[in-house]
């Protein structure tokens, strides 16, 4: 069961708020070894970086001006009387420093939220332009999910760092510097007793604050397992319903929900005990402060205000420090997140552009594949296939599921290369053809044709972002669509709904192939829809493919009877290898694979011969 | 809301807001401590020139007594919160996931199911945030009415500048927090929308990449990321403006404190310990001050989703409205008519009876209603009209073959109390026994999230020996085996005849040679029933099925 990352599986609304994702704890590379790298890769968070650490600072002295005035004020302004020169300039330096140092605070806040964010928002379209590079050819949909995390809720999690944790980070450290400065500056001694108080602290907070990690793991794996259990029983509703299994699942929903109470109670128990144990030791350091100091009284230069005013310092050392057992665990999850965003970033492209390349000549070009063997990782999917697809003919691929022809198909677009073998088109080595001549040549119509949530007009311009609305009606009239297309409630202007969701899977086809045509290739790759469409729209289709296929060099991964009898050659898959190779009538005189598959196929039993 | 939120769990509640007030005693309480620590202790050491060791001792023991009270206060407001609100966040999806199972399918089916897991998940978890802060809020109240009342019993003078620093401090909360709230909820959109376009255009790779449009898909997901970047940083500039005058105002407070302070200390009415004590307790104020504006802040939201929750759990579950009649061995429908909500009915007036032990097909278009009739014979919509006479124990497999992220076996079983040898037997019907086996787990194998694991042929084959594992007496195939090849589909028919004499089954089915294997067909067609009869006197006879049945086989095609 896979719950390590469930923002891929439910929509990110649903996500819970703390955005749980599984700390990596087998860590690939340190989390400082992180931070290099996240630093080098986004020039944005360099530049003025400086700066915005330096008005920090100046923002930090601010609080401490509080304690510095009690000082004065006890030390010097009280003897002086309220209404003496002394306390006047006490009162208007006080105030110029709070003002000043207030505006330096913000102004280093605001620089570092506008830096952070800009180079999330890099980071973010630089991963996301990497990963359109990556090979497509082993996309899953789950890798795909996963893809889209790196972009969303990876990025999302460093920028909820970025403006609490990273904004603590930067504001405490400054506060923590400056007081151990002022600390130092007022009485040597003490502040020795300050530290030596306080390193047990350190030392006992860290080690809940490792237990508190753990917990929050806990917690969101929990989370993770109750989404699981709650989504499975609503959307397998039907199904419980139809068994009477309500008692069965809702007890698991059940047991996920008081398992993610327990986690989230213990980790909040954890919690209660650490945020208040630096109260219990700034009790402790502004006792033995006051002990130690009366002890030393008002030798070499100690006072009442200076005594009184470190008792103030110890509490503003000590306020960030319930903060940050907080933050480390944000920060955690934020590195978390930005190693799997740098990792993507990290992995080569394995399909590379040739720079320039050759263009490809005009005009129908021949494809021949020579002796290509493709694997997914160690499993082997084409071996050794050869064959020809004649320039301006109509080739149909057949063969089971899993018998390559998807996969052959991703080759000739280029989605991947071949592991062994070559393939030429017009004589050219594929992987030598300029990208964009090879982008204009070749269109792939997906099955199902996969649509985006716009217009069907603003679908069909995709295929040729500059084509005109004239262009495109012409298509759907060259196709002849131009009544289906009329018939639609807008028009050529109809949504179509997430994914093409508003029109059926025949009718997404239909877009898409006006979609191919408005790109006006000279090779088309066509993967036939393999679900049953309605019978109006399955003979609007075949027109349409022939319109399109005319003039032009086709490559169909057939489910059709017919689309095989029309095509010029065929081509049958097995395993993997090319079977068998010629024109329909032929191959049905050979009573080979073939007519096997012809006969069951045109019993209206099946194409598949090989699935079980 | 929050009385009835409250009310679940009451007595960690209590105890948190008990914990909450010790808090607030306590930090008053370590002001004034350190004030007196200052009159006694420190003044009269530097002062005069000598403190006895014994007040030096109960100094520093009473800064540390306090402090652990304080401590003590924090954990027990913080362990009393945290109880009080996981604990109501559970019970509360306790009776929201009881009222989703009274509720009737079709309420389920009318409602997408994001939104009703977010009523399950996310809302309550919001409309339970509130419990957390809540004791915090109210030991801030009692911190303020301390102080207020410590500061004009002490000296009215500081007590007017501390009394007005409170409502300065408290009214720029509230409008920060009524500042962001629009920007917040744009950057919310605007998440989504990054989200959105990221999810398209790799779903979409294949065309993207293949029309060469890497460049502008890019372009697209820029303007998204920029314009999230905007709404971030807009937010992000807001609150550092406030988080910067949520310390500098104390900050300009202390001073007027000092100010007035060191004329008051002269006037002799207060000492300078006391002074200190204001100013100290001034600079512990503004944190929890913070923590109100968040309070309030999180209420809308909070009360937004208490709301949809609430909604859920007063929705009706409808009496039972039609005849539920005795048992029978047959299948015996007269009259029956449903329809989704107020839209136009799907199944109208359709009776039929089949008799015990034979197959049924039903053929129809898409939107025919052959999926709500088999629903309807399975009991699990209630129709508008019309009596369903069919046998008790019935078992319904659909297309969509859903399976839970537990075992083979269990997935069978589906809770049933059902022996190893029945799950077995029901497997080899079904034709999936032999798969099941050659894992290596075999039937303890757990399934991926949604049966991902599986081919959908395999989904479909487990999810019908759930069906076969008590030997039903009606069997409901909604094309339960359309992802099965027609050689292992036609085993299992013959299989389910020899081994099911006594079950009747009614299938839909497209694939012709499916159709063909039913010892009858119902032609289905605007929620009629069109015609009844073998395949091939319906092929012969009713011009309609004959296309239609034309079209599937055309369409006759690998899964």
């Amino acid at each position: 069961m896979t719950t390590t990352d469930p923002a891929t599986t439910y929509p990110t609304v649903l996500a819970p708020r703390s955005g749980h994702q599984t700390r990596d704890l087998g860590a690939r590379s340190s989390t400082w070894e992180v931070l290099r790298r996240g630093w080098r890769t986004s020039p944005e968070l360099q530049q003025g970086a400086a700066a915005t650490l330096a008005l920090a600072l100046v923002g930090a002295a601010g609080r401490v001006a509080v304690p510095v005035l009690v000082q004065l004020t006890l030390d010097h302004g009280l003897d002086a009387g309220a209404g003496s020169r002394t306390m006047w300039t006490l009162t208007g330096v006080g105030l110029a420093v709070v003002i000043v140092t207030a505006v330096a605070a913000q102004a280093s806040r605001r620089r570092l939220a506008t830096a952070g964010e800009s180079a999330l928002a890099a980071l973010r379209v630089r991963a996301f332009r990497h990963i359109h590079r990556l090979s497509l050819a082993t996309q899953t949909d789950e890798r795909r999910g996963a893809l889209v995390s790196r972009v969303t809720t990876d990025v999302e999690t460093l920028s909820q760092f970025l403006s609490w944790g990273g904004v603590a980070w930067l504001v405490n450290s400054a506060l923590m510097l400056s007081v151990l400065v002022v600390m130092a500056v007022y009485d040597w001694r003490l502040t020795l007793v300050t530290i030596a108080v306080l390193v047990p602290m350190f030392v006992v907070l860290q080690a809940v604050q490792r237990r508190l990690s753990r917990a929050y793991d806990t917690v969101r794996q929990r989370i993770g397992e109750l989404l699981t259990a709650l989504s499975e029983m609503l959307m397998g509703t039907a199904a419980i319903r139809a068994y009477g299994a309500e008692a069965h699942v809702g007890q698991r929903v059940h047991e996920a929900n008081q398992q993610s109470r327990r986690a989230n109670v213990r980790a909040a128990v954890i919690s209660a005990f650490l945020f208040p144990s630096a109260d219990v030791f700034s009790a402790m350091t502004v006792a033995s402060v006051v002990g130690v100091g009366v002890m030393l009284g008002p030798a070499d230069g100690l006072s009442a205000g200076r005594l009184v005013a470190f008792v103030f310092l110890v509490l503003l050392f000590l306020e960030p420090v319930a903060e940050f057992t907080e933050v480390v665990d944000q920060t955690q999850l934020a590195v978390a997140g930005w190693r799997k965003v740098l990792d993507v970033l990290d992995t080569p492209a394995d399909v590379v552009d040739p720079d320039p390349g050759v263009p490809l000549p005009p005009g129908p070009p021949e494809i021949v594949v020579t002796r290509v063997s493709f694997s997914y990782g160690s499993t082997p999917v084409l071996r050794d296939v050869s064959l020809v697809v004649p320039a301006g003919r109509r080739v149909a691929l057949v063969g089971a599921t899993g018998s390559g022809k998807t996969t052959l198909a991703k080759l000739l677009t280029r989605l991947a290369d071949p592991t062994s073998g070559r393939i030429l088109v017009s004589g050219i080595d594929l992987r030598h053809i300029a990208p964009t001549s090879l982008r204009s040549s070749f269109v792939l119509v997906p099955q199902e044709g996969f649509l985006f949530d716009t217009t069907v007009i603003e679908n069909v311009r995709f295929g040729r972002p500059s084509a005109t609305d004239d262009e495109v009606r012409l298509a759907f009239v060259e196709l002849g669509l131009e009544p289906w297309v009329d018939g639609l409630p807008h028009g050529l202007h109809t949504p179509v709904g997430q994914r093409g969701e508003q029109l059926s899977v025949g009718e997404r086809q239909l877009v898409s192939l006006a979609r191919a045509y408005i790109a006006n290739p000279t090779c088309l790759i066509l993967d036939e829809a393999t679900s049953a469409v309605d019978p109006a729209t399955e003979v609007r289709l075949t027109r349409a493919v022939e319109s399109l296929a005319r003039g032009r060099t086709s490559v169909t991964i057939a489910h059709r009877l017919a689309t095989a009898e029309r095509a010029d050659l065929v081509l049958v898959l097995g395993h993997g290898r090319l079977v068998e190779a010629g024109a329909h009538a032929e191959l049905l005189a050979r009573h080979g694979v073939y007519a096997e598959l012809h006969r069951r196929w045109a019993a209206g039993i099946e194409v598949d011969p090989v699935t079980g | 809301m929050l009385r009835r939120e409250v009310a679940l769990h009451p007595r960690p509640f209590a105890a948190g807001v008990f914990g909450a007030v010790v808090y607030a005693a306590a930090t008053v309480g370590s002001s004034w401590v350190l004030g007196r620590v200052v009159d006694r202790v420190i003044r009269p050491r530097f002062e005069v020139g000598d403190v006895p060791g014994s007040t030096v001792a109960v100094g520093a023991a009473a800064i540390v007594a306090v402090g652990v009270l304080k401590a003590a206060g924090i954990v027990c407001r913080r362990v009393g919160a945290s109880l009080a609100k996981f604990g109501v966040e559970a019970t509360l999806r306790e009776q929201v996931v009881a009222k989703y199972q009274r509720l009737p399918l079709q309420w389920h089916q009318s409602l997408p199911t994001g939104r009703l897991l977010s009523h399950g998940y996310a809302d309550i978890e919001a409309a339970a945030d509130i419990l957390a802060p809540l004791p915090y809020a109210t030991g801030v109240v009692a911190l303020l009415v301390i102080t207020a009342a410590w500061m004009l019993l002490t000296d009215p003078f500081l007590a007017v500048i501390g009394l007005l620093l409170l409502p300065v401090l408290i009214a720029m909360n509230l409008h920060f927090q009524r500042q962001v709230e629009h920007p917040a909820r744009v950057e919310r959109e605007r998440v989504g929308d990054v989200s959105a376009v990221a999810h398209e255009s790799f779903d979409g790779a294949m065309v993207v990449k293949t029309l060469g449009a890497e460049n502008d898909e890019t372009e697209r997901f820029r303007r998204q990321a920029e314009a999230l970047r905007d709404a971030k940083v807009t937010v992000s500039v807001m609150r550092s403006r406030f988080e910067t005058l949520i310390d500098a105002v104390p900050a300009v407070g202390t001073i007027a404190v000092l100010v007035v302070g060191a004329w008051r200390v002269e006037a002799g009415a207060i000492t300078p310990g006391t002074l200190v004590a204001f100013v100290n307790l001034l600079t512990l104020l503004v944190f929890p001050l913070r923590l109100i504006g968040y309070v309030l802040g999180d209420l809308p939201r909070t009360v937004a989703s208490f709301d949809r929750i609430d909604w859920v759990l007063t929705q009706e579950v409808p009496a039972k409205a039609v005849r539920r009649e005795a048992p029978s061995a047959g299948v015996d429908i007269e009259g029956l008519t449903f329809a989704y909500g107020d839209n136009p009915p799907v199944v109208i007036d359709v009776s039929f009876s089949l008799r015990p032990g034979s197959t049924v097909a039903v053929v129809g278009p898409t939107g025919s209603g052959k999926t709500t009739l088999l629903l309807l014979l399975a009991r699990l919509l209630e129709p508008a009209s019309g009596a369903i006479h069919a046998p008790d124990d019935i078992a319904l497999a659909f297309q969509e073959a859903f399976l839970f992220s537990e075992t083979l076996r269990d997935n069978i079983a589906l809770g049933r109390d059902v022996s190893q040898e029945q799950v077995e037997a029901a497997a080899r019907v079904a034709r999936i026994h032999d798969f099941i086996a050659s894992l290596p787990d075999g039937y303890d194998t757990v399934v991926g999230e949604r049966g991902a694991t599986l081919s959908g042929g395999q989904r479909q084959r487990v999810a019908l020996a759930r069906a076969l594992v008590t030997t039903p007496r009606l069997l409901l195939l909604d094309d339960a085996t359309s992802a099965v090849d027609p050689t292992t589909e036609s085993e299992i028919l013959d299989a389910l005849g020899t081994r099911l004499r006594e079950t009747t089954t009614v299938m839909v089915a497209t694939r012709p040679s499916t159709v063909a294997l039913a010892d009858e067909v119902l032609f289905l067609a605007d929620g009629r029933v069109q015609a009844r009869g073998t395949h091939e006197e319906l092929l012969a006879t009713v011009p309609a099925y004959a296309l239609l049945a034309r079209a599937y086989e055309q369409a006759g095609v690998s899964p």
